[in-house]
């Protein structure tokens, strides 16, 4: 059974105890134990349940690396599924239980995969389930679904916070082993800018468990010692709980930072995103111990030589109270001599190499431990738990030799460098022959906007396992950052590690080299998504060759630990099933994150109110208190109409109608962007920039413009007021502020950078109040400060003056079809200046009016709407605004486009008005059809409405539409399709339904 | 080629599975072929099926830089519907929608093609206007599609959050007979269909140079030789300018890094898939578990096929905003895929100005949807030496022409 060991534990503190669940069950451990460590001192040695099969699973690694096991953490508002036992730190009250399984985790139905589990190889489901063709979707794929998944769905509201970081530094070191802290110091000491994150708890990595002499003090003086250094120096931050998650190009780093999952009942954010620029990057990330593919590889008590090993020193549990060790290089020896010196027992060591008598095997045989060398593991014995192993030649095809009782198996199959950071960025990767692994190619790495490399790997990172050598190569790495990071450095010396010679490794990917099918059938690669010898054979043997064709037939790595301890093992098979040079097969790609990040520490801040900024125009209070219904327009909200009480919506946007028709409306404008352009080329740019001649209108006037995009469709459309000789004001729609102004900005900066043009965005400077109806002019008289008659102001001239003491700027212009003055005043004024027109409008009958309102008059007046007229496929010349087209001008933006063969056809769809026969009101999008079908069987069509409306005024239907050479066929019938297949009869009429001639605007 | 069926992997099961053949040959190059497809993704492959199901050509070789179906057959988030609004792009859609639902039975493949439903959300007055315009069309169009209202979407997924303080849920398009397929699947099934019919899948076998005498294509040099052909048909999304440039001629088509990302797996708790445009985002739940989304294109031209975070961020903050819950999920792998954008991000399937070349590209973020319908009109076009009704349209002259088929108002987000 896995217990606490009544010593050792170099992370817990058994004075401060901790109580916590699992499953329903109160369990003990101490403060600094993990999830997984207080599991395995309660001897809960199966956690959870594999994807595939439903087998059951146990702890198989001590950090990030684990497959396995995976729970449901939290409750409520901080439920999480999948969290990895191994990487939760121990909490009081933390609450867990066990996944994908049903009823229990001991009596799991889905089990019963697992006798399937010879008619489920790879790929099975693309083979069968196609009959009868309805069964896939509302039998077999439900059944699929359900059965697959791991944690459940979070249904509440998280109840956490996040935040981002954003961080500038010359140097970050990933990973706070000897080797990160090596790199750091030297860093440091150049006087760079430093940043050195360690993912878990705890500084040191293997060093400290491994009892590594550094400088002739114990490893754990010298991690000590080196940490007090960093943090005395002002220059380097040290961060614990801090994962690199993913390299970017040009130097950005994401990391990703834990800071109350182990804190939960403390306030502040959960976690934390930082977004990093860096000129160089050290990942000393260590490597990742690989199991071993050999039968029943999977039971829970199966676990990495190294896991055991860290189990024992760091927290004082063990695993079982016979391990054997089975392994293909001399470390795993290690883990043997720390259980025996822990008074447990350890049956034997096999070891798969036929020689190798390093110090260490020499140190476990003085032990007086068993080592078998040239042998393997025919088979793991046991029914949900190890209780034994049956040994066998490796060289054999599985013939067993001997049987040996035990709880427990460490493996090792070799280790594999962690390169993820590396590789995310397009670094590249050497195969190492002698160790058997992947490392990072210093000659191929991933190289930064100069061309230059920025990032450098250090350590065991770097393929160097023995501690002497990664220290020096920390040692040179570190110097170089500082120096490619632009610090300064000086002569030191890199200190000097004292570990064992060590044997070499004998690459051992299978045991039995020459296993039967029955074996490989139960030698696991991928412990979590049940992918096994035999299916990634099997896909070599159908053709699926490409390393990325064996994975996504298989699934092998693409679990929740990303292969990270199955893929090295995968791709050797595949390798030796196609019979080729494992370098030849190559690896899959990297992908950030390192390990899964929180959907809410990207997500940051920004989430509900903050999700994206509300943009409120100064008056937004009084419609908040004046039943304003809102309606997002980009950023802002506008008041859809005002709402008195008893009223409906629609009743509210009749009466804004008929009141501002009849005596006097207000439409808060202050949304429409506002640019300023300015400069001696402003005019020259304007004429680009618009349809129409701006360089010749008149200071004091104003002109509608219209904008078109390079391929000539119209993008937005405004007035345009010119202020004084090199100053003009252009409108623009309320969504297309920023987007215009970027607009003009990208034609000033990439393409008439030599011309003489500022633009600035001044739509937040000014509150702007449409004053319309027949009463306008009545209000500003009364309120005065300025002659706003009709021969002071006359329509589309502007004015500035002061208003009831307020400075404003007068435009005359209509949107409305009434007498309407459009009036400008700073923003700060905007809210006193609004209050003013009230008060002084009541006699007046003055009702401010909403979006709807003012989308109802302008299209009784036949005024074109961007985004309803047009939709990215429509030329002012289908809107009949030929007028507005200068025919003076050389060129215009979209000049040219619009000469095109099929933009210059007279037979287009055009602008015309619409009235239902019946006064019915016309379905929003609804298209005119004609006979027939076209070649594609779809319906023949001939326009569709863009704006239609019930018209109050007019009382009865009136809508707008694009109509195939529509301005020739007034007075004809067409029928438009609704969604119900029925039609409605429509005349083609002019589209001004109200004050033709404009008599009343321009009184 | 043996038949895949349940009895089939029973049978095979008792011995171990050692019966099974390739799904696919790996031959080498001959030295002609009637048509060479450059590029064996899903529409390369597509096209080269149809030519050999439709046509009747079956001496034809799809050739392959790397492995098939690795570009963005295999990276995208495997959304398919036709709630197109554009008379050709919802031929072209809906014609590939129909061909996705019998897909399984007719390449004897489970493509695992599932109508789960998908709904695009209007989120603002204006979104609600566009989406009634395109359920209008679609009447018109012969694709089944409908508007509902928000409590019809609180039905359909129960995860979303309909009344969020920003943008609340006013309604929206919903295609029930849409939904999502197996991506690698698609490729593989045509795969082995072509392979069956003699074509020959020639994987790791880069164009170097398209060889051309008196303005007709002769064949093309490849790392694995030179191989001649009749005609040429160039398929390869994000890296269609450097094949075309290879032809002799250019194409307005950019090359942007599309973003994607999956979640760790969960239990089901979302049947359908759900677009929001306005928030720029969509999400489904793949058959693993994994919330699948997607979001945004880079702002600028490459060709890497590497993450980049800043879209990553914009949308999982999107869909934090649109399904609360899956703030405490986690993020558990991105990708990017280069995509060709077209002017008007409608497809080119054309003939060019090399005679015998002919140019299947352009699906921009949409092509996997497009897949079978793209290689039916694509046969069409090269057996023909003409496009039928579903390609003629999309000619790469309807931009000098001024005859855009533009999408840009159905939508407002990458897809």
């Amino acid at each position: 059974m896995s217990t606490r060991l009544s010593s050792g534990g170099r992370l817990v503190n058994k004075d401060k105890p901790v109580e916590f669940q699992f499953n329903g069950k109160r369990l003990k451990g101490y403060e600094g134990d993990t999830l997984a460590s207080a599991l395995l001192a309660n001897d809960q040695m199966l956690v959870g349940r594999s994807f595939k099969y439903h087998r059951p699973r146990g702890i198989v690694a001590s950090g990030a690396e684990e497959p396995n096991a995976l729970v449901n953490l939290g409750q409520g508002g901080k439920f999480e599924p999948n969290q990895r036992v191994t990487t939760t730190e121990l909490f009081d009250g933390l609450y867990a239980t066990s996944q994908n399984h049903w009823p229990t985790l001991e009596f799991d139905i889905g089990a019963i995969n697992t006798y399937l589990a010879r008619f489920l190889p790879a790929g099975f489901y693309y083979k069968m389930f196609m009959f009868p063709r309805p069964f896939w979707k509302h039998v077999y794929e439900p059944f699929i679904r359900q059965s697959a998944g791991l944690g459940k769905a979070p249904k509440d509201r998280d109840a956490d916070t996040y935040e981002h970081f954003y961080a500038f530094y010359d140097v970050v070191v990933i990973g706070g082993g000897i080797a990160g802290l090596t790199a750091a110091l030297e860093a440091g000491k150049s006087g760079a800018r430093v940043l050195v994150m360690e993912q878990t708890a705890a500084w040191g990595g293997r060093a400290v468990v491994d009892g590594v002499e550094i400088d002739g003090q114990a490893a754990e003086e010298w991690v000590a010692a080196s940490v007090e250094a960093l943090q005395a120096m002002e220059n380097v931050e040290i961060r614990t709980r801090l994962m690199g998650a993913g390299v970017y190009d040009h130097g950005y780093l994401l990391a990703y930072e834990r800071l109350r999952d182990h804190l939960p009942e403390e306030k502040g954010p959960r976690h934390r995103l930082w977004r990093i620029r860096t000129k160089q990057i050290v990942t000393a990330t260590g490597a990742i111990e690989r199991p071993i593919s050999f039968a029943g590889n999977d039971l829970p008590g199966v676990m990495l030589a190294s896991a055991v090993r860290d189990y024992v020193v760091n927290w004082g549990v063990s695993i079982g109270d016979r391990t054997v060790v089975v392994t293909n290089n001399d470390d795993a020896y290690r883990t043997a001599i720390v259980l025996k010196e822990a008074g447990l027992d350890v049956p034997a060591i096999i070891d798969a190499r036929q020689g190798g008598a390093g110090a260490l095997m020499d140190e476990a045989r003085g032990l007086g431990i068993r080592v078998e060398t040239g042998k393997a593991i025919a088979k793991v014995k046991g029914k949900g738990r190890v209780t034994g192993v049956a040994i066998c030649a490796q060289a054999g095809q599985g013939g067993v030799l001997d049987e040996i009782a035990c709880d427990c198996v460490a493996m090792s199959g070799g280790w594999s460098p962690v390169v993820h950071l590396w590789s995310h960025c397009g670094g590249k990767l050497k195969w190492d022959d002698a160790q058997a692994m992947f490392r990072p190619d210093p000659a191929k790495a991933p190289k930064g906007a100069s061309g230059e490399a920025f990032v450098i790997t250090a350590g065991i990172a770097n393929g160097h396992l023995r501690s002497a050598d990664a220290l020096v190569d920390a040692f040179e790495a570190g110097r170089s950052a500082a120096k490619a990071a632009g610090g300064k450095v000086k002569a030191g010396k890199a200190p000097v590690a004292a570990d064992a010679d060590e044997a070499t490794l004998e690459a051992i990917w299978l045991m039995p080299q020459g296993a039967s099918i029955k074996l490989r059938m139960k030698a696991w690669l991928d412990f979590q998504n049940d992918v096994k010898v035999s299916d990634v054979q099997l896909a070599a043997r159908e053709g699926f060759e490409s390393v990325e064709h064996a994975k996504r037939y298989t699934t092998l790595g693409m679990a929740t630990d990303q292969g990270k301890l199955s893929n090295i093992n995968g791709l050797a098979i595949l390798s030796d099933a196609l019979d080729q040079p494992i370098p030849q097969t190559g690896t899959t790609t990297f992908r950030p994150p390192y390990t899964p990040i929180s959907m809410g520490a990207i997500a940051g801040e920004a989430r509900d109110e903050l999700f994206q900024p509300i943009r409120r125009t100064p008056m937004y209070q009084w419609h908040e208190a004046n039943g304003a219904d809102f309606e997002p327009v980009g950023h802002w909200r506008r008041p859809y109409a005002f709402v008195r009480s008893g009223e409906s919506v629609h009743d509210a946007v009749n009466r804004e109608v008929m009141n501002t028709r009849e005596k006097l409306g207000l439409l808060d404008a202050s949304t429409l962007g506002k640019l300023i352009v300015k400069g001696p080329d402003a005019g020259k740019f304007l004429d680009m920039m618009y349809t129409n001649m701006m360089s010749t209108l008149p200071v004091g006037k104003c002109r509608y413009g219209l904008m078109c995009n390079e391929n000539g469709f119209l993008s937005d459309d405004g007035v345009v007021a010119r202020i004084n000789e090199d100053t003009w004001l252009c409108h623009t729609t309320t969504g297309g502020a920023d987007r215009i102004h970027a607009w003009m900005e990208d034609w000033l900066q990439c393409e008439w950078w030599d011309w003489k043009v500022y633009v600035a965005n001044v739509t937040e400077q000014y509150a702007q109040v449409a004053v319309v109806g027949p009463n306008a002019r009545k209000v500003l008289e009364k309120i005065g400060g300025m002659d706003v008659s009709k021969e002071a102001i006359p329509f589309m001239q502007w004015a500035d003056g002061e208003l009831g003491g307020i400075k404003a700027r007068v435009y005359r212009i209509s949107f409305s079809g009434e007498l309407s003055y459009e009036i400008a005043v700073p923003a700060s004024q905007g809210r006193a200046f609004w209050d003013m027109l009230l008060e002084a409008g009541e006699e007046f009958g003055v009702m401010p009016y909403g979006t709807e309102c003012l989308h109802i008059m302008r299209a009784e007046k036949g005024f074109i709407m961007i985004g309803d007229e047009t939709d990215g496929t429509v030329i002012p010349q289908d809107l009949n605004l030929n007028w507005a087209i200068s025919k003076k001008k050389e060129d215009y933006l979209g000049k040219r486009a619009q000469e095109r063969s099929h933009m210059a056809d007279p037979n287009r769809w055009k602008l015309v008005g619409l009235e239902t026969l019946d006064g019915s009101v016309l379905p929003d999008g609804a298209y005119a059809v004609a006979p027939g079908l076209n070649s594609n069987g779809q319906r023949n069509t001939i326009g569709r409405v863009t704006s239609t409306y019930h018209s109050p005024t007019l009382n009865k239907g009136i809508a707008m539409g694009l109509v195939h050479n529509g301005p020739d066929r007034m007075g004809d019938v067409i029928e438009f399709r609704k969604v119900d297949g029925t039609t409605v009869k429509a005349r083609i009429v002019d589209q001004v339904f109200y004050d033709k001639d404009g008599e009343k605007q321009n009184v | 080629m043996k038949r895949y069926s349940v009895f089939a992997v029973a049978r095979e099961a008792l011995r171990y599975h050692s019966g099974w053949e390739r799904a696919w040959a790996s031959p080498e190059p001959k030295k002609k072929y009637d048509v060479i497809i450059i590029g064996a993704g899903g529409h390369g492959l597509a096209t080269a099926y149809y030519l050999g199901k439709n046509f009747g050509i079956t001496n034809v070789a799809i050739i392959e830089k790397g492995w098939l179906g690795g570009g963005n057959t295999g990276r995208n988030t495997t959304i398919i519907r036709s709630n197109y609004l554009q008379d050709p792009s919802a031929a072209i859609y809906e014609k590939a929608r129909s061909l996705y639902e019998t897909m399984s039975q007719d390449l004897n493949y489970n493509v695992m093609y599932s109508p789960r439903g998908v709904m695009m959300l209007a989120q603002t007055q204006h979104e609600i206007r566009g989406y009634q315009r395109t359920a209008h069309a679609n009447a018109l169009q012969g694709v089944k599609t409908e508007f509902i209202g928000p409590e019809r979407v609180k039905e359909l997924v129960p995860i979303i959050n309909i009344s969020g303080p920003r943008y609340p849920v006013l309604g929206a398009l919903w295609q029930d007979r849409a939904g999502t397929a197996r991506h690698d699947a698609v490729a593989w099934g045509y795969a082995r269909a072509c392979s069956d019919m003699g074509m020959d899948v020639i994987q790791k076998c880069e164009v170097t140079a398209i060889r051309r005498e008196g303005g007709k294509v002769v064949g093309v040099t490849t790392t694995r030789g030179d191989i001649d052909c009749n005609k040429l048909g160039v398929v390869v999304a994000g890296h269609t300018g450097v094949v075309a440039d290879m032809a002799g001629f250019r194409l307005p088509i950019e090359s942007v890094a599309l973003q994607a990302l999956v979640s760790e797996p969960i239990k089901p708790c979302m049947d359908v898939v759900v677009m929001a445009n306005t928030v720029h985002g969509y999400m489904s739940q793949s058959d693993k578990g994994e919330m699948v989304i997607g979001g945004g294109a880079d702002g600028y031209n490459n060709y890497t096929q590497r993450g980049s975070f800043h879209h990553i961020e914009e949308t999982v903050r999107a869909l934090v905003e649109t399904f609360p819950m899956i703030s405490r999920l986690k993020m558990l792998r991105q990708w990017g895929g280069i995509v060709d954008m077209t002017g008007d991000r409608s497809p080119i399937i054309s003939k060019t100005p090399v005679e015998n070349v002919f140019i299947n590209c352009g699906w921009g973020t949409g092509g996997f949807k497009a897949i079978p319908g793209s290689g039916w009109a694509m046969a069409e076009l090269i057996a023909k030496g003409e496009p039928g009704p579903l390609a003629e349209e999309f000619s790469m002259w309807r931009f000098r022409e001024g005859k855009f088929i533009d999408e840009s108002v159905a939508a407002g987000v990458a897809h």
